[in-house]
């Protein structure tokens, strides 16, 4: 019905390329989190998908049709496509009270005052904002202003929530508040839902997957557990998680999909991805290591000193460098001093291939 | 709640998507075209004059005009009276503007409602005022028994006296220009300067001037093309004395030697008109390579303490704004009440007969008032209804023709007035297809408002647009809102409070002005300014005083209107107004 097709899409700015050849299929009702670094191509393809800008190359599909196709003269208006859209800076129009703000969508569609009301009184409650129906927006908190943005999206019934970093202005704590709010928005409307951040700890929380996009591209396409233990490249693993990515040469197969890596005097047992246990020369290969699979324990082979130690509340994450030139996080249960030598186990890894190819 | 099926419900209008809203944007540009005709037309119909005689194209006007050690004799005077004002406008408008937007004086309101006066008033009457003032004659030196002798020359006939008037005159163009970028200035950027050790001039000369050059910059662009345009000051004080600056020069051709020196006044209407294309060009040029965008919480005042300086500081803003705007205005006063010319005024002898007489003797100052009145409430009403979808094309769909009109509009404005006055006589003295003339009837002067105050419309309704967060227009557009409803239900209110102030200042300028109507008027159709310049040009200098200290009650009493209702209006509404 609504499933969402990007193919092959490419946009450029004058010379500068900022989406490069993206393929995505988003499915009814899914919730997917466009993640990468600032300048990675995250918003323009967000903005392609709304309709706001348009394709050089490629096809946008909505439920099967087409919305943008350069090369068959197809563009449609963002205003014909039915996508709500939530922007950073909440987009309310100051003009209009918090109801009428909500009730726009309905407006332009010429709905009848009974119906916008009531519809509008179910979105507000959604959003649980009813008591602040006639403020005006300006009088509300950022976070209440972005339920209200939401709610907005809500009323018009859209075929797709697009979330352009909707809690970048949010303080900390409320981020965590409206997360929780956006993922019930979701569970109570089953609406598809894309959400661009630069935040993986907002996209791991809330997204069934993630995209991850760097320089124009997608690097990944996964859940955020397969994106966490599983990252396909070097981009993608350093950066999903508080990890090291190592660089190693000796793997040895240990039936399939494990292997053994040696990491100074250690042996590594680690998980690896299909292409790099293909990879039989061994080259570029890298070792993902997570902090929570690292422990320090004084029989440990792998010696390295603690360069650094920062407490988190409940433990504490110190940067152990082994080796001369390569550093790991590690969380411990008690403080180390800077300089001191401490023994490690290392239990899980992950291996894959390094080279920059093709992305999965 | 089957929220999950009823979230794809069926939009009404996706399979014939494109057809109403892209045809509305296909329709906008047309609206360039009206723009285009009443901006450029009138001008390029004057250049074809210059260069054709009898028909021909031929460099003979050309020739014999750039020849003329006159016409450079008027350039240099020009430029002389241009240069010198700016720098008097730069200095004072400057001086208000930093101490008014960023430090703690008090009554900041008073002060500047009190600053704008002066531009409000027409030039004319500036020039009427402090020639009154002082000068042999003077009413309110003779009253208090401090004038010169007779015979003695009067001091404002002079390059330097032009100079001063066009520099005050002026200095609330630099004012205003240079205060809205100062509120723009957030408290952050100076705290971190002072937090890096700037103190005193290095915090002046290092962050503060640098941030504001854009401002400053433009405001020395808008006074240099205005003060080379004034008509009004040069021909009240340099006229007498026998000093000419270009839009003198072409007024007094006109005047002397009627329509067969429209082609050598056309050469000389460009030659001025291409000096102030040339600034303005100079000022494009020097904004385009900036972009301070300023960055963080705008709106918090910023107040710099003067400490024990206040007072001090309070006292000579004052005493510069009793000696720019009281005195003078007393001078017109004391003239004003004055029995006859030249007789000395005292508390025994003062009466109100000129005023009877304009208001209530002569029917052509009623008249004047009735006309300047329609013709300024017409052309700011219309203008607004044409810049708010103007403005929307050249900021949000800028291409090479929208870039192109944006600097065309500024053509009629920043030319002379006598210049687009001209230009509108030749092209509207027979409209060629329907065959109607234009001339002697308000409709000319009208047509010629239109294009010269097209600019002061267009100007805050764009800057609003352009400061509005895209992301306003497009969850409209999201919102499934075609075009013309996004300009009607979002652009609109948001713009409004920046429409109303170019209608104010459309209708404040348009209501006094002279430079245009000087040559457009006819028997029946006189404007204020043509009013006030004919009366004193016949010598009738006590009925032209009285004239104008009714023009300048009403000025006042328009702007005190504005500032009480301020309160209930959209803040930016009022332009000198915080």
């Amino acid at each position: 019905m609504a499933d969402i097709n990007l193919s092959r899409i490419t946009k450029s700015f004058g010379d500068y390329r900022a989406v490069n050849q993206v393929s995505l299929d988003i499915h009814d009702g899914e919730f997917v989190a466009l993640l990468g670094p600032s300048g990675c191509g995250k918003t323009t393809l967000l903005r392609l998908l709304a309709g706001f800008e348009e394709p050089d190359q490629g096809v946008i599909a909505l439920g099967g049709q087409a919305v943008a196709d350069p090369a068959n003269g197809v563009m449609i208006n963002p205003e014909a496509r039915n996508l709500g859209i939530v922007f950073q800076s909440y987009a309310l129009w100051p003009h209009m009270s918090v109801a009428r703000n909500v009730g726009y969508p309905l407006e332009v569609r010429g709905l009848g005052r009974a119906e916008r009301d009531a519809k509008i009184a179910e979105a507000l409650s959604i959003v649980a904002l009813e008591p602040y129906a006639d403020r005006s927006p300006t009088e509300l908190s950022g976070g209440q202003r972005q339920r209200v943005a939401l709610a907005r999206c809500l009323v018009m019934e859209p075929r797709a929530v697009l979330l352009d970093e909707p809690l970048a202005n949010l303080d900390v704590h409320l981020r965590e508040t409206m997360q929780q709010a956006f993922l019930d928005f979701h569970r109570r409307t089953g609406a598809t839902m894309i959400y661009v951040t630069h935040d993986q700890a907002e996209a791991m929380a809330m997204a069934d997957r993630i995209a991850v996009m760097d320089k124009g591209r997608i690097r990944q396409v996964a859940a955020p557990e397969t994106l966490y233990r599983e990252p396909a490249d070097h981009m993608v693993a350093g950066f999903v998680g508080a990890g090291a990515v190592l660089p190693i040469g000796d793997v040895s197969m240990r039936g399939t999909g494990r292997c053994s890596v040696r990491l100074g005097e250690a042996a590594i047992h680690a998980r690896i991805c299909h292409k790099a246990a293909n990879n039989s020369d061994g080259q570029d290969l890298g070792l993902c290591l997570r902090p929570e699979d690292v422990w320090v324990d004084e029989a440990g082979t792998l010696r390295g000193s603690v360069e650094d130690c920062v407490y988190l509340g409940g433990r504490f994450r110190l940067q152990v460098r082994v080796d001369s030139d390569q550093i790991l996080p590690v969380y411990a249960t008690r403080r180390a001093r800077i300089g001191e030598t401490v023994g490690l186990v290392i239990s899980d890894g992950w291996v894959f291939d390094r080279s920059e190819g093709e992305a999965a | 709640m089957q929220a999950a099926s009823r979230l794809r419900g069926f939009m009404p209008g996706f399979a014939s998507p494109t057809v109403g809203n892209r045809s509305l944007d296909r329709l906008l540009p047309w609206l360039l075209l009206p723009v285009f005709v009443i901006s450029i037309l009138p001008i390029a119909r004057l250049a074809i004059e210059g260069v054709f005689v009898g028909g021909v194209p031929s460099a003979d006007y050309i020739r014999d005009v750039l020849g003329s050690s006159t016409t450079w004799r008027a350039t240099a005077n020009s430029l002389y009276t241009a240069g010198l004002g700016t720098i008097i406008s730069l200095l004072i408008g400057g001086a208000f503007a930093f101490l008014v937007a960023l430090t703690d004086i008090r009554a900041k309101a008073v002060l500047v409602f009190c600053f704008m006066i002066p531009m409000m008033i027409p030039p004319q009457i500036t020039a009427l005022a402090w020639v009154q003032l002082t000068g042999p004659s003077s009413a309110l030196l003779n009253a208090l028994g401090m004038a010169p002798p007779m015979g003695s020359p009067q001091p404002f006939y002079s390059a330097e006296g032009i100079a001063l008037l066009l520099g005050i005159q002026h200095a609330s163009i630099v004012f205003l220009t240079l205060r809205a970028n100062l509120r723009m200035l957030p408290r952050e950027q100076i705290e971190a300067a002072r937090l890096a050790g700037a103190r005193g001039g290095r915090l002046w000369w290092q962050i503060i001037l640098p941030l504001t050059s854009p401002g400053l910059i433009a405001g020395t662009a808008m006074a240099f093309v205005t003060a080379l345009g004034n008509f009004g000051i040069p021909a009240m004080l340099g006229i007498p004395a026998n000093y000419s600056t270009l839009p003198t020069l072409i007024y007094q051709k006109l005047a002397g030697f009627g329509p067969s020196v429209l082609g050598e006044v056309s050469v000389l209407a460009m030659l001025i008109g291409t000096i102030a294309i040339l600034g303005v060009a100079v000022h494009h040029r020097l904004l385009g390579k900036r972009d301070y965008r300023l960055m963080g919480m705008v709106g918090r005042p910023l107040d710099i303490r003067l400490g024990a300086r206040r007072t001090l500081v309070e006292a000579v803003l004052w005493t510069v704004l009793i000696a720019i705007l009281v005195i003078p205005l007393m001078a017109l006063v004391a003239t004003a009440l004055v029995p006859a010319f030249g007789v000395k005024l005292s508390l025994a002898n003062y009466s109100f007969d000129a005023f009877y007489e304009v208001l209530f003797v002569q029917p052509s100052t009623i008249r004047a008032f009735h006309n300047s009145f329609m013709l300024s409430v017409g052309a700011a009403v219309t203008l607004v209804a044409v810049c708010l979808p103007l403005a929307y094309v050249i900021v949000r769909r800028p291409t090479r023709l929208t870039h192109m009109v944006n600097l065309l509009v500024e053509v009629p404005y920043a030319l002379p007035g006598v210049v687009l006055a001209i230009a509108c006589i030749l092209l509207f003295i027979r409209i060629p297809v329907i065959d109607v003339s234009l001339y002697g009837t308000l409709a000319i002067i009208f047509v010629a408002y239109l294009a010269r105050f097209l600019v002061i419309a267009l100007r805050p309704v764009m800057n609003s647009f352009s400061q509005l967060d895209p992301a306003l227009e497009e969850a409209a557009q999201a919102c499934g809102a075609g075009l013309g409803r996004r300009l009607r239900d979002i652009l609109l209110p948001l713009a409004a409070p920046s429409a109303a102030a170019g209608a104010l200042l459309v209708f404040l300028t348009a209501f006094n002005e002279l430079t245009v109507s000087a040559l457009l008027w006819s028997a029946g159709n006189e404007t204020l300014g043509v009013l006030i310049f004919n009366l004193d040009d016949s010598g009738d200098t006590v009925l032209a005083s009285a004239v104008a200290v009714l023009v300048v009650l009403v000025v006042i009493a328009l702007m005190s209107c504005f500032q009480l209702a301020s309160r209930r209006l959209p803040k930016g509404v009022v332009p000198w107004q915080t």
